[in-house]
């Protein structure tokens, strides 16, 4: 089946503590183990301001899940997450394809930074030290460092 | 725009707008150039979890800040919409604020 990379935010009341949280968890985790995926990383931001009211309460409990599996798994899991009321919200969004796109052009912008730097003769990497400081002003013309002679 | 200081004499706000209009056509092409942030400062990747990020691109009111005003660039504007919407649904960022 397809793997892919996704992640889930989700919110908990400010006053859940922290055996709660591990419960939601490890319901989570059940979920994810029986649709035979797997949880990445986990990580808890702790109790954090809501932009808006939710539930009453102005604050939550974030905590982010990169969960790896199917589309499946995630639909599932998201109806769970829905019938839950101890989440009082939460999102889903498939990173995998948009990591790829990011990947691809640091290291498209990298290898053409090199090529560049190589015809001039220049080492491809640059040096500490090397080339005007940037300061105030100047900083924003970094972006034409490549056609400077 | 047709000159209204015939109208706004008198108006304690008024004549300071026609102050700055006076100043305005003094120096008509003196607009800094816009730069789109993420081009310039090379961010690939625009996350809906970096507040910090998204921040400046969502005045006092909620809206998302337009291209003509931030200057950034078609593509990143994209991204950076599509990142604020995913920040509101989870309280990151709020819808309005009034």
């Amino acid at each position: 089946m397809a793997e892919r990379e996704y992640e889930l935010v989700y919110i908990l009341p400010p006053d859940t503590t922290e055996q709660q949280a591990a419960e939601v968890h490890d319901q989570i985790a059940a979920v994810v183990a029986r649709m035979s995926g797997r949880i990445e990383r986990t990580e808890n931001w702790g109790r954090r301001r809501l932009a808006y009211q939710i539930a009453r309460s102005k604050e939550g409990v974030y905590v982010l899940e990169v969960i790896i599996g199917s589309g499946d798994l995630m639909k599932e899991l998201d109806r769970r997450l829905k019938v839950m009321d101890q989440v009082v919200r939460h999102l889903v969004v498939r990173v995998d394809e948009e990591k790829k796109v990011v990947d691809r052009t640091r290291t498209k912008r990298q290898t053409e930074s090199e090529r560049r730097r190589v015809r001039r003769g220049l080492p491809p990497v640059r040096q500490p030290g090397e080339g005007r400081q940037a300061d105030g002003d100047d900083a924003d013309d970094d972006r034409f460092e490549g056609m400077e002679s | 725009m047709p000159t209204r200081r015939g109208r706004s004499t008198g108006r304690g706000r008024g004549d300071k707008k026609v102050a700055d209009k006076q100043q305005a056509q003094r120096r008509p092409m003196f607009r800094r150039r816009k730069v789109c942030k993420f081009c310039a400062d090379k961010i690939d990747d625009i996350n809906y979890k970096d507040v910090k990020l998204l921040g400046p691109f969502v005045p006092e009111r909620g809206k998302i800040l337009p291209r003509r005003i931030s200057g950034t660039c078609a593509m990143h504007q994209r991204k950076l919409q599509t990142a604020i919407k995913r920040a509101r649904q989870i309280a990151l960022l709020p819808y309005v604020t009034d």
